[in-house]
């Protein structure tokens, strides 16, 4: 360990550091364009994109490089996701009513997944994943964030990350936190085999963001900067329930929410799990395709259980068994998820508690 | 200016170096082997083979790849192991969502779910590749050891699959698929062949798992109505090992142990030439899809709206009914001896058949559609040495068997040769 005078003058030095990089990128890098990469070979550092003020670690966007965030993200072992999109000057989305909106060639995704330190006020960031909308298709590329919490690195595949900390409420997690590998994006991703994006889609995207300009409703921020054509009026647009506010939507949009923001990626025509019958769109509405009452078919471990989704009864549900759990077989999602989520099981077990009928011989 | 920044750098990475050192990797070798073999999976390019050395190496993850025309081989199925003890991500072991594709001459072993997944792809391989779970039967055993699924054009061969906790050898929602010389024993199913069009299965052994074979159809998968397969030449022979599978796992949790070939809700399936023998429950059972599952527990269902709207109008595009079966020329014999009493459906039977069962076991299942006509089913059974034969009557609640062969004494025209690109080029001009 570095002796705490050392470490004064490493704090010292850092600053002195920074400020002569502050210097150096100052007279040329602020109005520094994002590096709109749309073939291989793609930069092996992030910093190389320019999508972020150089030496910023609260992820100073640069120029035409804009927040967003979803109505229900996706959990991922709670970690803090911050998100971004940036498109070639002069192009814009396409809206789309229930996929996630055609991007132009040149479109960068970003999202950078940070977790809590204890006794340090600010997170640590772990990785930035970009989708890149490359001529031909989505490109994956993960970056990892180095220990000095000054650069990101492309990798195909990440080494796990030990992770430990103490939330706000007080609970202690600690478990290995797994980064997919390029391969393992798709497995969320792809649906047909052609790898797209997951979150941003109308309904998860009609919510207000606090911008540095003020606070505006994201579709419409979109539409106004020029990244969006074709947004309809406001009635006509979807919007998905939040689905730890009530203030959003009914126990029943706030499951579905939650299913269509964690499961439906892979369960639903086309998908990863697609095969399974189950459908978890928030678009579809065949109860039978939910899972309700449904025995399981081919694959994975569901406990002593009959049904996927019993209602009235989460206990007997396999779909509640398999969020419970962790092991590998088990454990749904079927990638990264390392923690239970106990606040989305508790919303979903709701839920099915509250749903009138029964299943047939269910024990 | 210029020396300054030197500075910083060098400074920086003595930093950097501190940092480091306090975090080495637990087993530096096997986690840089898996790593190193997942990056050549990822980075391959059409065309490649990835040839893996002699040795057993260890992995604590799934290893997944999705580029097309790769092939990934061993040394051989003893000699290049894959052990997934102790893993810790991902349900499989191998992982393949690509087309072209050609593994063999390694072993997969010990994976937490299926060893060998292989999903939507066109033109598969699968050639003396060893799945296998170490210890033996065991309920904790991942379900399926060779997993293809929707899939088209499938050649698995001279494999060998062990302990499966469902199926050792499984084939599910594919087409154009040869399963040939492969050897499946001590899993719960040997082969499944389930909602697949189109399949040959031959010269393969399946002994001492719980069930030799499933042919059949079930509902609420995408893709249904599997048909037109011909099992020929196999050896279904003392399929005896007591049934692991958890009850989580399901259905299969219900195989009567003893069980040599079960065909089930499925139609234009041919069998011949085959020796299915010594199956303590039954050679040969051939039933709708509700003989097996409750359908007394779907009558009795407490009719919330919810419960209706599912029951009501079922899976429309499923079809439960088996029809168009032909058994010929087969050695079936010494089946029955001991039927798996666990079971109360398999022991009413039995007890009220003196504690045996027949070789042939038929439900008597006939859609009413098809007309009053005995046998209108087409269940034809011929030239199977003695094997004994009882249509149960399950609609009559067991009060009209017959275990007269007449009326099952008929023929149906065969059924064509599997084609499939994989052995049209191995065997040009083959039978």
């Amino acid at each position: 360990m570095i002796p705490r005078s050392a470490r004064r003058r490493v704090a010292r030095l850092a600053l002195f550091c920074a400020g002569i990089v502050a210097v150096i990128y100052c007279g040329c890098s602020s109005q520094r364009a994002v590096n709109a990469r749309v073939e291989e070979p793609f930069p092996k550092k992030l910093s190389d994109w320019h999508l972020f003020a150089a030496t910023s670690k609260a992820l100073q966007p640069n120029n035409g490089v804009v927040p967003y965030d979803l109505n229900t993200p996706l959990f991922s072992d709670y970690a803090s996701k911050y998100r971004f999109v940036w498109m070639p000057p002069g192009t814009s989305a396409q809206y789309r009513d229930d996929s996630a909106f055609e991007f132009p060639v040149g479109t960068i995704l970003v999202k950078t997944f940070a977790f809590p330190v204890d006794g340090h006020p600010t997170e640590r960031l772990v990785e930035t994943r970009l989708l890149v909308r490359t001529k031909s298709e989505w490109k994956p590329l993960s970056y990892i964030w180095n220990d000095a919490q000054s650069e990101a690195s492309l990798e195909t595949v990440p080494d796990p990350v030990k992770i430990r900390f103490t939330s706000a409420s007080g609970k202690r997690h600690e478990f290995t936190y797994v980064i997919p590998n390029a391969n393992e994006c798709h497995e969320c991703h792809d649906n047909q085999k052609m790898l797209l994006p997951i979150g941003p889609k109308a309904r998860n995207l009609n919510k207000d963001y606090a911008y540095s300009s003020g606070t505006e409703n994201q579709l419409e921020h979109f539409a106004r900067i020029g990244y969006l054509q074709g947004l309809p009026a406001p009635a006509a647009r979807p919007r998905s329930a939040k689905w730890d506010d009530p203030q959003t939507g009914s126990l029943d949009d706030r499951a579905r929410a939650y299913l269509d923001s964690n499961c439906a990626h892979c369960h639903q025509p086309g998908g990863q799990a697609g095969y399974t019958g189950v459908d978890f769109r928030s678009t579809q509405h065949e109860v039978a395709q939910q899972g309700l009452c449904k025995s399981p078919n081919s694959a994975g471990a569901v406990g002593a259980l009959s049904f996927d989704l019993v209602p009235g009864h989460p206990d007997d549900s396999i779909l509640i068994y398999r969020l419970e759990s962790t092991a590998p077989k088990v454990s749904m999602p079927a990638l990264s998820r390392d923690v239970v989520h106990e606040e989305g099981v508790k919303l979903l077990r709701d839920w099915i508690a509250s749903l009138p009928g029964g299943c047939p011989a269910s024990r | 200016m210029k020396r300054a920044s030197t500075w910083c750098a060098s400074f920086a990475s003595f930093f950097a170096l501190i940092l480091f050192s306090g975090c080495q990797k637990p087993t530096p070798n096997a986690q840089e082997f898996q790593k190193s073999l997942q990056e050549r999976l990822i980075n391959a390019k059409p065309g490649d083979a990835i040839d893996l050395p002699e040795g057993k190496f260890h992995f604590d993850r799934t290893v997944s790849l999705t580029v097309n025309g790769v092939t990934l081989r061993g040394k051989g199925m003893d000699k290049t192991i894959l052990s997934f003890a102790g893993q810790t991500t991902g349900a499989q072991g191998v992982l393949v969502k690509a087309d072209d594709f050609v593994i063999q001459d390694l072993a997969i072993e010990d994976t937490a779910g299926d060893a060998l997944t292989i999903q939507g792809g066109r033109n598969i391989t699968v050639r003396r590749v060893r799945v296998e779970w170490t210890r033996g039967p065991n309920e904790s055993n991942g379900p399926y050891g060779i997993y293809p699924v929707e899939c088209k054009n499938l050649l698995v061969e001279d494999s060998i699959a062990r302990g499966a906790a469902d199926a050792g050898i499984y084939v599910g929602q594919s087409e154009n698929v040869v399963l040939r010389r492969n050897r499946v024993e001590n899993n719960v199913d040997g082969f499944e062949i389930e909602n697949t069009e189109n399949v040959d299965a031959y010269e393969n052994i399946a002994t001492h798992n719980t069930g030799g074979m499933g042919v059949f159809n079930l509902p609420n998968l995408p893709r249904q109505g599997g048909r037109h397969v011909r099992v020929y030449n196999n050896q279904l022979i003392d399929n005896n090992t007591p049934n692991f599978a958890p009850k989580s796992l399901g259905p299969i949790h219900s195989l009567p142990t003893g069980t040599g070939m079960y065909i089930l809700a499925i139609r234009n399936v041919e069998v011949f030439h085959n020796k299915i023998q010594n199956n303590n429950t039954v050679n040969v059972y051939i039933v709708h899809y509700k003989t097996v599952v409750d359908d007394e527990a779907l009558r009795d269902t407490a009719a919330s709206p919810i419960t209706q709207q599912i029951f009501a109008p079922d899976d429309k595009r499923y079809y439960p009914f088996v029809q168009d079966i032909y058994f010929h020329d087969n050695e079936i014999s010494g089946g029955g001896t001991s039927p798996d009493n666990r079971l109360t459906g398999v022991k009413a039977l039995s007890d009220a058949l003196g504690g045996k069962l027949p070789d042939f076991l038929y439900d008597g299942m006939v859609d009413p559609k098809w007309g009053h006509k005995p046998n209108s089913g087409q269940i034809c059974l011929q030239k199977n040495g003695d094997a004994t034969f009882l249509n149960f009557d399950a609609a009559g609640q067991m009060k009209h068997p017959v275990h007269d062969l007449k009326p099952y004494s008929c023929s149906l025209a065969p059924l064509a040769r599997v084609s499939i690109p994989q052995i049209a080029v191995s065997a040009p001009g083959g039978k």
